[in-house]
């Protein structure tokens, strides 16, 4: 199956999911007198599901009638450099999990200096002199000229989570 | 017009306002010429700095430049290493690249920066003709026009999506309108769609999904495909002489005008944009030329390079129209800035001219200094901002990362929001290698609560859905949106039929 045509599918399963979610559970939940208006809240929905199923019909048909080529074929996919991909993604959870408890400052330094790694990079001298003076203007730049704050060191230096 | 003008110059020559002009060209550029970053991803990633500032006016005018920027930084890169940085940009390196190849990088950069600053301000003129007219216009919409009008622009669209993209074009803006149903609605005070989970109370947030849809993909593809971020520093042609002879301005003259105008016209139109304007601008130069000179073209034609920059950037201002003074962006770069001023409090729309008229007018003066700042402050540092293209892959990847990641997180000032910006940018980035186009999905997303909202209060108006055969204008409107999606399939299938 062609990744397009797969894609078909998933779109028609989110299609199906909402739609019945608009017209079941939306509506089961409504309180009486919103029920009486000319408008439900699950109208507008119903009418993107229902034109949302018959595209993703419009979509799977098509698709099987024309026998073209998927867009990505299997030579150009293992081209790809799937691993760093992952390792950078995998970074980026961790980068959001660990901001908070580990603090803006450590974790931009890590995340920085250990994509970079991940990517080839090996001058480390240059390269953590790049990362801690990004981390610390950039914690500079948000919390004192834009006035959000961000807790700049870990909790058991900032009194607690 | 003359009062509103005079107002615009006002608010747009402030000393702020012109900070900003010049700090958003000067950032666009820079970032532009990254090859791999597009205006999107680079408007994207300035959002929450520019929400941040808190004056609407002062963000348009920041968002505005750094577009301005972001082309023609994308020009740079065409013409000097052959790899445009935005799609718009494609048409120019046919002519540009082979010029700077010849040892003429300087004199193409120049040619560059004059079409684009004569096209630029020439659509900023004709926006000024344009626009007011639009919107005296639209003032006379109602809500049920605005629906209809609203189902045009998304089915514009899906229409000029390209060769059988209009489905996958059609199901994006699906997914838009659903992903905006998402959390508490304004119009009936009730969470729907967040099956119970929290963070989703108050919906999807607009820069994560414009972080989501371009900036994170185009980083992902970045790292999957380390050719598209080549600096090709071996190709990189010197930038010696940027002047231009005075045979050459009167060859290029002619096509600068017409091309503003054709640009303009595209740009204009939902959906078509300037990636259009520049192939079409191109292929009308090549046809207008004379024989000698159709054999240059691809070679180094200094009218092969003329006419795409010229349209691109009329286009880039065209694109203004429909959304200062319908509150309906065109392109998804004008659906990112549509977000912003929303989130800003202010809805475009034709009130705007009535109601936040300095708004209105200093984005239009902003853009004729934005041209300026492009021409006299940009051209002679393109030497200096050209080192940029020999940052290393492995410092310019976690960067974008990094950026995009903030940029949410300032935003919405919670972790979380991170999370589902990662699990959308995986989905965008699959939906991209499959060739589904995902600027519907973010102008499905930003047009879904005003679709819904005109929707529902014609609804309540009418008790029921008779306003789309009683009122003319919004059945003519419908019937225009079915003709445009209905168009592509006919034509397909009468191709097909003549082949066999």
């Amino acid at each position: 199956m062609s990744l397009e045509r797969a894609l078909a599918l998933f779109f028609l399963l989110v299609s199906l999911i909402y739609g019945y979610t608009a017209f079941f559970i939306i509506d089961a939940t409504l309180p009486p007198y919103a029920k009486l208006g000319a408008v439900w809240p699950s109208s507008f929905p119903k009418i993107i599901a229902l034109i949302g199923i018959l595209i993703a019909f419009c979509l799977i048909f098509s698709q099987s009638n024309s026998g073209e080529k998927s867009a990505i074929n299997m030579e150009t996919f293992r081209s790809y450099h799937l691993r760093p991909a992952l390792i950078l993604l995998s970074m980026m959870v961790a980068y959001a999990l660990l901001l908070r408890p580990m603090g803006f400052v450590i974790s931009t330094f890590s995340f920085l200096v250990l994509g970079a790694v991940v990517l080839g990079e090996r001058k480390m001298i240059l390269l953590m002199l790049i990362a801690s003076t990004c981390a610390v203007g950039i914690w500079y730049l948000v919390q004192q000229v834009l006035g959000i704050y961000l807790r700049p060191w870990p909790w058991f230096l900032s009194g607690g989570f | 017009m003359l009062e509103g003008l005079m107002l615009g110059l006002s608010t747009a020559l402030s000393i702020k306002m012109i900070l900003m002009v010049i700090g958003g060209c000067l950032i666009g550029t820079f970032i532009g010429m990254l090859p791999g970053l597009g205006p999107m991803s680079i408007i994207a990633i300035m959002i929450p700095v520019a929400i941040s500032l808190g004056d609407p006016a002062a963000a348009l005018i920041l968002l505005a430049g750094v577009y301005y920027g972001a082309i023609f930084g994308g020009s740079t890169s065409s013409i000097l290493i052959n790899a445009p940085g935005v799609a718009g940009t494609v048409a120019t390196s046919f002519d540009g690249y082979p010029m700077a190849r010849a040892g003429k990088a300087g004199k193409a950069l120049t040619i560059a920066a004059i079409s684009s600053f004569c096209g630029g301000t020439i659509g900023a003129i004709l926006l000024m003709g344009f626009a007011p007219a639009l919107a005296s216009v639209a003032l006379l919409f109602h809500s049920a026009e605005y629906f209809a009008l609203m189902v045009v622009g998304l089915s514009a669209i899906a229409a000029f999506a390209g060769n059988g993209q209009v489905m996958k074009a059609l199901a994006m803006t699906m997914l838009g309108l659903m992903l905006a149903t998402i959390g508490e609605s304004a119009l009936f005070n009730m969470p729907r769609f967040t099956y119970g989970i929290m963070n989703l109370q108050s919906g999807i947030g607009f820069i994560t999904l414009a972080m989501a849809m371009f900036a994170l993909p185009e980083a992902i593809f970045l790292i999957l495909d380390p050719t598209r971020s080549k600096s090709r520093t071996e190709q990189r042609s010197e930038i010696k002489d940027l002047r231009i002879t005075k045979e050459e301005a009167k060859i290029i003259a002619p096509v600068i005008a017409r091309q503003s105008v054709l640009g303009f016209l595209i740009g204009v139109l939902p959906g078509a944009g300037a990636t259009i304007a520049s192939f079409l601008g191109y292929a009308v130069e090549r046809n207008l030329s004379t024989k000698e000179q159709q054999k240059e073209f691809g070679h180094g034609s200094i009218k092969g390079l003329a006419a795409p920059e010229t349209a691109n950037n009329a286009a880039c201002t065209g694109s203004f129209v429909p959304l200062l003074t319908l509150g309906i962006p065109g392109s998804g770069t004008t659906a990112i800035l549509l977000g912003a001023l929303v989130a800003l409090n202010v809805t475009p729309g034709p009130r705007l001219m009535v109601d936040q008229p300095e708004i209105f007018w200093s984005v239009i003066i902003s853009m004729y200094i934005g041209n300026l700042v492009l021409l006299i402050l940009n051209l002679p540092l393109i030497p200096y901002i050209a080192k940029i293209l020999t940052v290393p892959r492995s410092y310019l990847i976690p960067f974008i990362l990094f950026f995009t990641l903030m940029g949410v997180y300032i935003g919405q000032n919670n972790a979380a929001e991170l999370l589902i910006l990662i699990g959308l940018g995986i989905l965008a980035t699959i939906f991209r290698m499959a060739n589904y186009p995902l600027a519907p999905l973010l102008i499905g997303f930003i047009l879904g609560p005003m679709l819904e909202n005109n929707f529902s209060r014609s609804v309540q108006l009418f008790d029921g859905i008779s306003f789309l055969w009683e009122r003319p204008m919004t059945g003519g409107l419908l019937f225009i949106a079915l003709l445009l999606i209905s168009l592509p399939t006919i034509r397909g299938w009468f191709s097909a039929r003549r082949n066999n």
